[in-house]
């Protein structure tokens, strides 16, 4: 057993050194629970596998189009899958199944807004995206338009809404480690997910990062249905006998079969919804994703793919959150005595993890807890490299030397941007560590709702859009969503500690993202340059090659 | 430059497909908003409703329409690609073809 043990222990250490460092700290805290050796083997393999595609991945990203769009040979099988990889974090999993462990019915409500924002990007933006640009977003807001200014302001939507997004990730990156393995640090968790990252994107670039995605997709959906399967098998498959069970169980009853309290003020649902939905429309990393496809067709079919792979999986913590009323809370293994109820050992992000205990014992628990752990790589490599090529192909290509860049100079500054943000990203994750969190994502949907979502729609749909319109329109809705997210009480009560919310709703969407809809059309309306005549002149063929793919980007020959 | 984007702009089939997908598209993201805001109006205020007995037993009305959101953005993604990459690609075939 004991040689057994160093080999894992050497897995591990190679994976990640900090791994091994730990090993120091574990003196120190005799009341934690052993390690859990499972979970660290598992990760381990994870990150020896996902090692060795990038190293792979590395020999095949020789230029620019490899780098940032794998060549645009992913098929829309392995991109549907990759998005859902890039789309389903561990806050979802962990966060929604714990959520309907507490309150039931509310989870599957909240889990629905996630969804619905998929066949909107499908209808609106996938195929025409996957048309005009070619390797981010702002390839299609400037492509009738200045470069210099519509890009910078893409450029900044993007960076704003990827580094936001990232100090979520990274901050739960460090609070899942230290529920998964107490004996690791908060800061080793952090730099350990930052150095991977860097090593994914700077070495592998797009392919390996969604090999990685696709990778942490099927064990995490493998993962989610075993438990799922497990919960049902004990219930002979009836939905019925579990409900049944459950209401019997939870102090709440019948109530967690029906609406709650998620959902008190109709404003703030419809705000919240509009974020959710338009939100994932704006968000750069899943935008990027569309550029790696050869074609609309398989833009399009990636898209069905990852709404049915996502739908699948909300439907799965569903039957787990349920699963996890009727085995954990019954169990006083998993209850947290001091404060009774239903409260879960470990905090109350527990439920999945518990219920994986419950069901598959000390092995599938370290399984899962890996895949939780691989799950917020898979996420942050993506948010990497979007933020990396707003740097290098929006900023520094297009912006700074516009367009006069060289393939190999372009790339290179991709990589140091791609090492500059983890090193960002691992800092944020440490100055963040006890702060509050919870406005991260009103934010960053918040922003890619009312910032990026107008102009890249605006730029596609309406010919009358002029650089002015998408630049002062763009920065209406990002300057408004983000004052009203800090006046609202996730930021101006809970970080700031002022009494009362000066901005009553906690999300901002229904007043920004109108705002940013009606400064793009009055200021375009009201331009009257040469350049802005010249821009509404150049719509007609900017609408032949959306609608019809004429001159779009082919994939690679290699 | 001018002359396959010009031959496009000039084909009727051209404007055929813009029209036709463009309908389509925007109707069926406008039934993906009923939907999903009939859904989130219907919690509001229907709460009652929602927690009412399906068929006797513990599992409420609201179940199977809170799936049935999940299900409809599957089948209505489902339903775009199936045409778009059928019907409209073989007529933006058609155009490329005539226009090159």
């Amino acid at each position: 057993m004991n040689a057994l043990k160093s080999v894992f222990a050497a897995v591990a250490a190679l994976a990640a050194p900090a791994f091994l460092a730990t090993s120091a700290f574990a003196a120190d805290a005799p009341a934690a629970p052993p390690t859990n050796w499972h979970a660290v083997v598992l990760f381990g393999l994870f990150v020896v596998l996902t090692l060795a595609i990038t190293a792979w991945a590395a020999k095949r990203t020789r230029t620019a189009k490899d780098f940032y769009a794998a060549g645009g040979g992913i098929t829309g099988l392995q991109n549907g899958m990759a998005i859902a990889g890039d789309y389903m974090s561990a806050a979802s999993f962990l966060g929604i199944s714990s959520m309907v462990y507490f309150q039931g019915y509310d989870g599957l409500i909240f889990s629905v807004g996630w969804l619905v924002g998929w066949p909107i990007i499908l209808f609106l933006i996938a195929e025409r995206l996957r048309n005009l640009g070619k390797y981010t977003f702002a390839d299609v807001a400037s492509y009738r338009l200045a470069q210099g200014p519509v890009r910078t302001f893409a450029a900044t939507g993007a960076l704003f809404v990827v580094i936001f997004y990232l100090i979520g990730q990274m901050v739960g990156a460090g609070q899942l480690v230290h529920l998964l393995f107490p004996q690791l640090q908060y800061v080793h968790a952090v730099i350990v997910v930052g150095a991977l990252m860097i090593i994914y994107v700077t070495l592998g670039g797009m392919v390996a990062t969604t090999w990685v995605q696709i990778i942490k997709a099927c064990l995490l959906l493998g993962g989610a249905t075993f438990i799922a399967f497990g919960v049902m098998a004990n219930f002979g498959f009836s939905f019925e006998a579990m409900f049944a069970k459950a209401v019997e169980i939870h102090p709440a009853h019948n109530a967690i079969m029906a609406p709650g309290t998620l959902v008190k003020d109709p404003v703030d649902a419809v705000a919240l919804g509009l974020a959710l939905m338009f939100g994932t429309a704006g968000l750069p990393h899943i935008l990027m994703r569309f550029f790696t496809v050869p074609d609309a067709k398989a833009a399009r079919k990636s898209v069905f793919y990852a709404t049915g792979f996502i739908g699948y999986f909300y439907i799965l913590t569903f039957i787990i959150g349920f699963g996890a009323i009727t085995l954990v809370a019954t169990n006083p293994q998993y209850i947290d005595a001091a404060k009774g109820g239903i409260n879960l050992i470990g905090g109350n992000n527990m439920a999945a993890l518990h219920l994986a205990h419950a069901i598959g014992g000390d092995l599938f628990l370290g399984f899962i807890s890996a895949v939780a752990f691989a799950t917020i790589l898979a996420v942050v490599s993506g948010l990497a490299l979007a933020g990396a090529s707003a740097i290098s192909h929006d900023l520094y290509a297009n912006v700074i030397m516009k367009g006069k860049a060289t393939e190999g100079n372009e790339v290179f500054v991709s990589k140091m941007a791609s090492i500059g943000l983890g090193v960002i990203a691992v800092l944020l994750g440490i100055v963040f560590e006890k702060q509050n969190v919870a406005f991260i994502v009103a934010i960053t949907f918040s922003v890619a709702a009312s910032a990026n979502f107008p102009v890249l729609v605006m730029s596609m749909f309406w010919k009358g859009l002029t650089t002015r319109g998408a630049v002062l329109g763009g920065i209406i809705g990002l300057l408004s969503s983000v004052i009203m997210v800090i006046l609202s009480k996730a930021v101006w009560v809970q970080s700031f500690g002022n009494p009362a919310a000066i901005f009553p709703y906690a999300y901002p969407t229904l007043f920004s993202l109108p705002a940013a809809f009606i400064g793009c059309w009055f200021f375009s309306i009201t331009d009257g340059s040469a350049r802005a005549i010249a821009e509404r002149a150049a719509y007609p063929a900017q609408r032949v090659r959306s609608e019809t793919g004429l001159g779009a980007e082919g994939a690679a020959s290699h | 430059m001018t002359t396959a984007c010009d031959k496009i702009q000039n084909n009727p089939k051209y404007h055929e497909l813009v029209h036709k997908r463009t309908v389509f598209a925007w109707t069926l993201t406008l039934v993906m908003l009923v939907i999903y805001f009939g859904f989130i109006f219907l919690i509001a205020y229907g709460k009652a409703f929602l927690g009412e007995s399906l068929s006797g037993g513990v599992t409420t009305i609201g179940l199977p329409i809170g799936v049935g959101v999940i299900l409809s953005a599957i089948l209505l993604t489902g339903i775009y690609v199936r045409r778009a990459n059928g019907e409209f690609d073989e007529l933006n075939r058609q155009i490329i073809e005539e226009s090159v």
